[in-house]
């Protein structure tokens, strides 16, 4: 284990709460419904946060709670009920409705379990509902994913069938590529946790080996661990450097032959460092900042150091689980200052004493970073892009890229 | 409980923001959990602020709660005064932190915090929503801030003509204007400078750019002019009651509404009515003429425009606004009117009975969806979302209201009052009909050798979005239907051949319009099939 410099920092966050994920996974499974449990601040967040205005009528919603369902909680639930209800008639097609705990929910100890239940029971198997909690006095920004997938993971049939489980939510497109290489490796059952139809979830068992293709999936890889599912760990699959270590882990359980991972893997390696070369020539030597949001900012951080050559200033994430970042870790470089939770005024300090050449931020800091003539790179289009994978590994690289780019565009002389 | 989708306000802590935000020199310590700080993109990304908004969270966590979260919030207020030194501090909760009842305004109020004002913010999550929550912190933090100032009971009104005695030139605040108000930057510029013509001077203009002691300078104006009734209408109505401040409510939009405004102004001030203000027999003046919609309207190009049905929704300031304008000043027929503003309702209700209609008060954007549907309007003036819906219906729409998008948020100087608000209007309502013409050519013409596959016209880019954080789903099979096909009722008239043959050489600009009007006969006759012979016939019926 490489020596690192931790820093836990508590204080004001500037993290979206879990809640946000929502926009990101109502999109990989069309047919399920989210349906948050909680306030107008719920419903104005993921509505900035998604830009949703573009909807129709989107897959997701908010069951806002009024001061009568504060009074009592019966009401409440019946209230909950009714609602639930009201959306299924109008809304036939849905067949997995997620009750999305909040942070009021919480705080008035709203049971959604048994709300799942008691509508389980009512609903008869027309449409499955579960519960999880998105709330940001419990989940950050990507937990949310994390907690959805978890709740998940009960229905999962058990099944002894040696497959191989992408857990995370991937592009369509990148999903696609992923299965076709490990097909080539010679791992013909691959799956993937979420499905893209709600209803379809993959079975799961002792022949289960659990690749995790993001890394704030804790709660889910315990649970899969529990369910007899062995965890791969691995480096996530960001760059060439780390979706090769990933995918080669996958095959290694499978017992391929390291020739042959090599014969299919290291093409694409190749080929990806030729797509990161011309970023990697702007971004050499230049000073990095992630300030902690989407928990990707380890993977990142090592991405940037080792196939960029950007110097580290300080990577920050929300919290840091060794278990599944162990293999990061590893690969950053002696003395990295690492910040877990987070204080964003004294972190904008060291920022602003730094003077780094990028940040990686939120959408709330990255126009004040900018004026004060601080690069930045908003880390929300990190998760929802398509970012995984020895063919994105550029793609990736000119994400950073690009806003060095496009400042040295710019002249107003 | 209540199924929310997509909301036109924000939570009523939002509106707080949006007054702290507006201000210099204030600062809002919010008790609230991580995740709220969403907020400050609303700022950072939409107004494109420089600046974060001058907010403190407690971002406080389950494991808080157990323990001692008004530590916390004592914490997050005494850090937050030594960082930023705020001239005047706002403390408050958001959803999470009212239920459990910290009560950090009563926790600041307890704390030696070197003589700052302090207002506490009582906003109730559950009830009100964001201009709510905007109006009253800006009637608390006047009201905590002229604590001092208040006159004795059964004092003298001050005279708003007392200028004259006092030997200088009348003075008034623009009070309302904020941030993510629609085009409030540029309106209160062009006020400014409207009552500049007139010799009137701006005393103070709050809540945009405001420090607390230009607040304290309200009582020494003449009259309080309340720009955008939802955010202070209440501070003026507490103004009036307390220091006797008379308030001009005319809001300036539209040629008619901008007269009426300084007319009501020199009335109240005591001023001679200039007599480019005074109206003609025909009602208008000559004061008119500085801006160029009366002309432009008049003119024969604008003969097109009669009649156009016009749908209408935003906030009620811009929705009543919109109407007026669009039915006297462009001659266009108003097809419906609503607001999500509840609590200007009556307002509204009034100015959709001038018009003859029944106003739609909804903050559910699919029932507005459904009215505009409905109403099978040829214009829509909307909120972003009316834009996004009368897209999706294959109807031009103009943005008239908040809630604002980036693009509502425009680098030129675009004001929506007075003269050149005016200007801008006319230019913004009309140009979408227009391109809504060219739509129709460009169908009309997609097969002529000029126009390659993937001409697209400027309606689809105007729609692109502004993040990138937004997938833009591809709509064009919803844009693609008929407007008919989505109209209710529809289901059961057909067109023959020969019918949709005759339609055909209808031209195109009114195809839509004998289209539907043919479709209504027929139903009313109860007719299965639309034939050419049919299509005659309610042809002479509707012109009969």
């Amino acid at each position: 284990m490489v020596q690192t410099e931790l820093l836990r920092e508590s204080g004001q966050r500037e993290v979206f709460c879990g809640l946000t994920s929502i926009v990101w996974l109502h999109r990989r499974m069309p047919d399920a419904f989210f349906l948050v449990v909680g306030s107008r601040t719920c419903a104005h967040l993921v509505q900035s946060a998604a830009g949703v205005m573009i909807f129709a009528e989107p897959r997701f919603g908010t069951a806002i709670l009024g001061e009568r369902d504060l009074a009592g909680l019966a009401d409440a639930n019946e209230e909950l009920d009714r609602l639930v209800s009201d959306l299924l008639v109008r809304r036939p097609e849905i067949r997995t409705l997620f009750l999305v705990g909040s942070c009021p929910s919480e705080v008035i100890k709203l049971d959604l379990a048994k709300a799942a239940e008691r509508l389980n029971t009512q609903l008869a198997g027309r449409v499955k509902v579960l519960n999880y909690s998105g709330s940001g006095i419990e989940t950050t920004f990507t937990q949310g994913e994390d907690q959805a997938l978890l709740a998940m993971v009960p229905l999962m049939p058990s099944s002894a069938v040696e497959q191989l489980l992408i857990v995370g939510t991937l592009a369509d497109a990148v999903e696609d590529r992923l299965v076709q290489l490990f097909g080539r490796l010679g791992i013909p059952v691959v799956t993937s946790l979420p499905p893209r139809r709600s209803t379809e979830l993959p079975p799961i068992g002792p022949g289960t080996r659990v690749l995790l293709a993001q890394p704030f999936l804790s709660a889910t890889a315990r649970a899969l661990v529990n369910r007899g599912a062995r965890l791969l760990t691995a480096p996530y699959p960001f760059g060439v450097e780390g979706s090769r270590a990933w995918m080669a882990a996958g095959a290694e359980a499978f017992g391929v032959a390291p020739a042959q991972v090599a014969a299919v893997l290291d093409p694409l390696v190749e080929r990806g460092r030729r797509a990161i070369a011309p970023h990697r020539e702007l971004l050499a030597g230049k000073r990095l900042f992630l300030l902690p949001d989407s928990q990707l900012e380890l993977s990142l951080g090592r991405f940037l150091q080792r196939e960029c050559g950007m110097e580290l200033v300080e990577v920050g994430t929300p919290y840091l689980d060794r278990q599944l970042l162990d293999a990061e870790l590893a690969l950053l470089p002696e003395g990295t200052r690492i910040s877990e939770g987070q204080d964003v005024e004294r972190q904008l300090e060291r920022v602003r004493a730094a003077r780094p050449d990028l940040v990686v931020c939120g959408l709330g800091l990255a126009n004040p970073l900018e004026a004060e003539g601080i690069a930045t790179k908003w880390s929300i289009e990190l998760v929802f892009s398509p970012i995984h994978g020895c063919d994105q590994a550029g793609e990736l690289a000119e994400l950073f890229a690009r806003s060095l780019r496009r400042r040295a565009a710019l002249s107003f002389a | 409980m209540e199924l929310t989708l997509w909301t036109y306000e924000g939570p009523p802590h939002v509106g707080a923001m949006r007054i702290a935000t507006s201000m210099e020199g204030v600062h809002y310590v919010l008790h609230a959990p991580q995740g709220d700080t969403y907020a400050d993109l609303l700022f950072t990304m939409i107004e494109r602020r420089d600046r974060r908004p001058p907010v403190t969270y407690t971002t406080f966590q389950a494991r808080d709660l157990g323990g001692d979260t008004a530590e916390l919030v004592k914490r997050s207020i005494s850090e937050a005064v030594a960082r930023f030194q705020p001239e005047a501090l706002l403390v408050g909760e958001s959803c999470t932190a009212e239920l459990i009842q910290d009560q950090p305004g009563a926790l600041a109020g307890g704390m030696e915090l070197g003589g700052i004002p302090v207002v506490s913010l009582e906003l109730p999550a559950y009830s009100k929503k964001e201009n709510w929550g905007a109006a009253e912190t800006l009637y608390q933090l006047v009201r905590g801030l002229l604590k001092p100032q208040l006159p004795p009971p059964g004092f003298a009104k001050p005279s708003p003509s007392r200028w004259q005695q006092e030997g200088r030139r009348p003075r008034v605040n623009l009070l309302g204007p904020s941030l993510l108000g629609f085009r409030c930057r540029d309106d209160v510029r062009e006020i400014t400078a409207l009552l500049a013509d007139y010799g009137i001077e701006v005393a103070v203009v709050a809540p945009l750019s405001a420090r607390p002691a230009d607040l304290l300078r309200i009582p020494t104006a003449d009259a309080n002019v309340c720009l955008y009734p939802e955010v202070a209408g209440s501070v003026c109505s507490w103004l009036e009651r307390s220091f006797g401040m008379a308030t001009v409510r005319t809001v300036p939009i539209g040629i008619g509404a901008t007269a009426s405004f300084l007319r009501e102004l020199h009335h109240l001030l005591g001023l001679e009515l200039p007599a480019e203000l005074e109206p003609g027999p025909d009602g208008t003046c000559q004061a008119e003429r500085r801006s160029r919609l009366p002309w432009y309207s008049r003119s024969v190009d604008s003969t097109y425009l009669t009649g156009k049905r016009v749908f209408i929704f935003g906030d009620a300031t811009h929705a009543i606004a919109a109407a007026r304008i669009a039915s006297r000043e462009l001659g266009f027929q108003v097809v419906g009117l609503g607001s999500y503003s509840r609590e200007q309702a009556r307002e509204l209700r009034a100015a959709a009975a001038e018009l003859g209609l029944e106003a739609l008060i909804s903050d559910d954007y699919l029932a507005v969806e459904a009215a505009m549907a409905a109403a099978a309007p040829e214009l829509v003036l909307g909120t972003q979302m009316e834009r996004h819906s009368a897209k999706r219906l294959g109807i031009p729409c103009a943005v008239i209201s908040a809630p604002l998008h980036v693009q509502d948020v425009p680098a030129r100087y675009s004001p929506q009052m007075g003269w050149e608000g005016a200007n801008v209007i006319f230019d913004a309502w009309v140009h979408p009909l227009m391109m809504g013409l060219e739509e129709h050519l460009i169908g009309m013409f997609r097969h002529d050798f000029e126009f390659v596959d993937g001409h697209l016209s400027h309606l689809e880019g105007a729609s692109a979005p502004a993040r990138p954080a937004e997938p833009e789903p591809p709509d064009d099979q919803a844009a693609a239907e008929p407007v008919a096909s989505v109209l209710p009722g529809h289901g059961a008239v057909v067109w023959s051949a020969d019918g949709e043959a005759e339609l055909a050489k209808i031209p195109f600009f009114v195809r839509g319009k004998v289209r539907k009007n043919t479709e209504a006969y027929a139903r009313d006759r109860g007719l299965v099939q639309i034939d050419s012979e049919a299509l005659y016939e309610a042809k002479a019926h509707f012109s009969s």
